[in-house]
């Protein structure tokens, strides 16, 4: 089976890759490439666990072929941080308790992410509805919620 | 030194605060290795065959042309684990089917290929013969006497002669007398409730990586609650030294429960023991749910008498628990648990434990409880609303307390029910005002709790900052907690300590991360521990000053002369005496191995308002919050996690999530789509008041908190949504088609 050569940026780097036909963006992410903050909780675009944005869409890596992904600027979890100056939804998330086993949480700082460069403003339903492709089964959602509300808040006040 | 617990009352310093979690910035960088993100040199891809059927037997499996295809490195079946230990026969079985497959998604063969598409191909080259069987994977009818029958001999000698062989065992619990009972109340309120099979849902599907060498010696890494309880099983069934096999923690996804067993582990060690390379397995969404962990389903009768004061007179239930296609429902926690709330004079129920042609049944979170209470939470709730009675204020009535006899055996020490109902009654929740179709519902929950087997080393490095080593994967925080717990004992900063998950030869014997034991007993292992460290440097201390041991103490991280008679001494820190231990006696540690006893029994109330769209049949959650004695709550944060993922699993049970088994006896919902969890959009906030009633059998008062929190939502959903909708609900979940149909029936 030939493999198919894809030109793309991940997180600011000019990586290339070659692919099987069927492979997801997320099995390249994850085990071509061993960007496996990126995780997997259902493969069914379900639970977005595996969310990254391409072209700055917030998408599902499990939904989108790695084929699909030529020319495309990816960015994932490990994109997030610049450095060692995390992310401020990174660091409230830490300093709110806003998770418990971590396996959801790339996913959800990456879709917040992408929220909060939408809408600097949300409400908390806007942030509830935003986020409902993201299944968390730790924590009820209650401090994921009010992590990105003050997050939100802190960005408005520092710009 | 001596170390005197009842001197005063303990001031903490660092315990009850609510620092950062040592583990924080590798789960939001994406750094934290989980089960399915390890790799090793030359690995191959691990896939499981699984049964068509609900049950069927295995006639013959034909592997030879998997066997042949170009880059299949080992097929596995049934046939190479041979025959294994009693102990772990049942394990054995669920993890790869001997003579039958016993339900949709049951394991018949694996293989271990080059990569997961040869390994996909190969394992539509296994040809297996089934001769299909009857099936059933309902409770009630799998207890008929013409039922499908899985297991032949397996029925207990409690069991009345002349009922289906699927009904494996029958238990009994209570004291008083029924009969007499019923006869003083005003009221005897029957009712039959049923619950539908819900699982954990982790959102890490199982995962793991082998490596067995020719030699008998093996390294497992290993999403799982208990990596040596997954040691110990998966020797037994290889025939393994214990000592030769080494289990390694991932960080881990979410288990509820449903990790405290294995599935893939002894697989992947036989596929890595036959190919000669590490074999790495991941388990799909579909494989989670068709082949792990769900809860049992329910059906219980409940028949209460109350007096039109609210006095509860007696209390039966009868409970029957499928735990899918083996014994082991967790029904008898269920009939233990249900009444455990109240001070009762009469009380009584019987549990049914039940086989189907469903995945066995795992573990999940307070397993049994929530079921038991949904159906007793709502016979109280309709008895005292049919009095006009305050449902709080007949619970408070009823409620147990320190010295009241256990409806199911034991007398309880200090509880703190009755503190959760006084501050539910006095929390504005109670009170607010409620709109057109809403109601509000209330429910008590009680859990056991558990100590169990814990080891924890506790090493002081050269420049005196500490390393905890314990055996517990930590799945919600449970880290942090340790290293509050050190950093308090020891009189030191939190960040001079950190905490790591050791690995299987690394200590003792660990019990798994189950029964909320951690922050209890492996906080009591962590505390003794820095007390033997502390003893030791005071030691130290003694011999560099030239006095007797006996004469020095620790305080605020450093020995100090314990009075005037002891000598004139500056105190030495923790870095001090470190710095300078090779000269005094060489490297200082502290450890402590116990079997620990005492973990104090844990109660809930939580109060929920919801709205019923009288059209759909939708319920909407509008208020929640839950009210829980932690004992001592070390990282309060953590502890409301806990409260909150509680209840937004229970909301779930309440509300959407069930098994639906077809005629044909196969799962229709093995995905997130149609087995759906709540989601964000779908809950409000969930509020938490933590009271602190403090358990005599820790040091510092420490209860478990993780399990009763799920024990109470069942019901508390379904009392509100009775109350919004008019009708009675006595069957989950309440999906709206479900109350649509109450509604339009007029209850």
């Amino acid at each position: 089976m030939s493999r198919i050569h894809v030109t793309t940026k991940i997180n600011g780097d000019a990586t290339e890759f070659l692919c099987e036909a069927e492979a997801t963006l997320l099995d390249v992410l994850r085990d071509e490439l061993g960007l496996t903050g990126t995780k997997e909780g259902c493969g069914t675009g379900d639970c977005g666990a595996c969310s990254v944005t391409v072209d700055g869409r917030l998408v599902c890596s499990c939904l989108m072929l790695g084929a699909e992904a030529e020319g495309c600027e990816i960015t994932t979890i490990e994109g997030m941080a610049a450095g060692d100056q995390l992310h401020p939804l990174q660091k409230k998330f830490i300093e709110m308790a806003a998770l418990q086993c971590g396996i959801c949480t790339p996913g959800i700082l990456v879709a917040a992410k992408s929220l909060l460069e939408r809408n600097p403003d949300p409400s908390e339903e806007e942030v509830r509805y935003w986020l409902a492709g993201n299944l968390c089964r730790c924590t009820g959602y209650d401090k994921i919620i009010r992590a990105v509300l003050d997050t939100a808040a802190d960005m408005r006040r520092a710009s | 030194m001596a170390l005197d617990d009842s001197k005063k009352p303990r001031v903490f310093k660092v315990v009850g605060t609510r620092p950062d979690r040592p583990d924080g910035i590798d789960k939001v960088t994406g750094r934290a290795r989980f089960g399915a993100d390890m790799v090793a040199p030359g690995m191959l891809t691990g896939r499981i065959l699984r049964s068509p059927h609900a049950h069927a037997r295995i006639k013959r499996i034909d592997t030879s042309k998997a066997e042949a295809l170009a880059g299949v490195k080992a097929v596995v079946t049934r046939a190479d684990f041979g025959t294994v230990p009693d102990h772990v026969a049942v394990i054995m079985e669920n993890c790869m089917a001997g003579e039958k497959a016993l339900y949709d998604g049951h394991a018949i063969a694996a293989v271990a290929a080059i990569s997961p598409a040869v390994a996909r191909q190969a394992l539509r080259l296994i040809e297996v013969d089934y001769e299909v069987l009857p099936h059933v994977t309902d409770v009630d009818e799998a207890m008929k006497p013409d039922a499908p029958v899985l297991h032949e001999g397996r029925q207990e000698e409690t069991v009345p002669p002349g009922m289906s062989q699927n009904v494996i065992a029958r238990a009994e619990f209570g004291h008083g007398d029924i009969e007499a009972g019923l006869a003083k109340a005003d009221r005897v309120l029957e009712r039959t409730y049923r619950t539908a099979a819900t699982h954990q849902g982790y959102i890490e599907p199982h995962a793991c990586l082998a490596t067995m060498g020719a030699d008998g010696q093996g390294d497992l890494w290993v999403c799982t609650q208990g990596h040596y309880m997954v040691r110990n099983t998966c020797a037994a069934i290889l025939g393994l030294e214990q000592g030769q096999l080494r289990v390694t923690a991932s960080e881990i996804g979410g288990g509820f429960g449903g990790k405290t067993t294995v599935f893939l582990e002894p697989v992947a060690l036989m596929l890595a023991r036959k190919s000669g390379r590490p074999v790495k397995m991941v388990m799909s969404r579909s494989e989670v749910l068709r082949a792990t962990g769900p809860t049992a389903s329910t059906s219980i009768d409940v028949k209460i008498g109350m007096t039109k004061e609210g006095r509860i007179t007696a209390g039966f239930a009868e409970l029957r628990y499928q735990g899918g296609a083996w014994p082991g429902s967790p029904v008898n926690m269920g009939a233990m648990s249900g009444f455990a709330p109240y001070d009762l004079e009469n009380v009584k129920t019987v549990g049914w434990d039940v086989v189907t042609n469903r995945p066995k049944a795992a573990a999940y979170r307070a397993p049994g409880a929530p079921m038991a209470a949904f159906a007793i939470e709502s016979a109280i709730d309709e008895l005292a609303r049919g009095f006009g009675l305050d449902p709080l204020a007949v619970r408070l009535m009823n409620a147990a307390d320190k010295g009241t006899k256990s409806s199911y055996g034991p007398t309880y020490p200090a509880i703190g029910l009755k503190a959760t109902l006084e501050a539910a009654k006095a929390h504005p929740h109670w009170t607010a005002p409620l709109g057109k179709h809403q109601g509000r519902g209330v429910a008590c929950g009680f859990w056991f709790n558990f100590g169990g087997d814990t080891c924890v080393s506790l090493n002081i490095t050269p420049d005196g900052t500490v390393t905890v080593s314990e055996g517990n994967p930590d799945i919600g925080g449970s880290r942090a907690s340790m290293t509050m717990m050190a950093a308090e004992e020891l009189g030191i900063p939190y960040d001079q300590v950190r905490t790591v998950i050791a690995d299987t030869g690394s200590l003792g014997q660990n019990e798994v991360t189950h029964g909320s034991r951690v922050t209890f007993a492996v906080g009591l292992a962590t505390i003794e521990a820095a007390r033997s460290a502390k003893r030791e440097m005071c030691r130290r201390a003694a011999k560099i000053w030239g006095i007797d041991e006996e004469a020095v103490d620790w305080e605020d991280g450093a020995a100090r002369p314990a009075g005037p008679n002891a000598g004139k001494f500056p105190p030495m820190t923790i870095k001090e005496i470190a710095a300078v231990a090779s000269k005094t006696g060489g490297p200082i540690a502290g450890h402590h191995e116990v079997t620990a006893q005492g973990a104090g029994v844990s109660f809930a109330t939580h109060m929920a308002d919801v709205e019923v769209d009288p059209e759909t049949g939708a319920t909407k959650i509008l208020r929640y919050t839950v009210f829980q004695d932690a004992g001592k709550a070390v990282h309060p944060s953590y502890v409301e996690g806990q409260f909150q993922g509680g209840a937004a699993q229970g909301i779930g049970w309440a509300l959407n999530e069930e098994y639906i088994y077809g005629e044909d006896g196969i799962l229709q919902n093995a995905g997130f789509l149609d087995y759906r969890i709540p989601v964000a959009s779908d809950l409000p906030m969930i509020d938490t008041v933590i009271l602190e009633i403090p358990n005599p059998g820790h040091p510092y008062g420490v209860r478990g908190v993780g399990e009763t929190s799920i024990v109470p939502p069942l019901a508390a959903v379904a009392n509100a949504v009775s109350a919004a909708a008019g009708v009675r609900m006595v069957q989950l979940p309440m999906s709206p088609p479900r109350v649509l149909a109450a509604i339009q029936a007029g209850g």
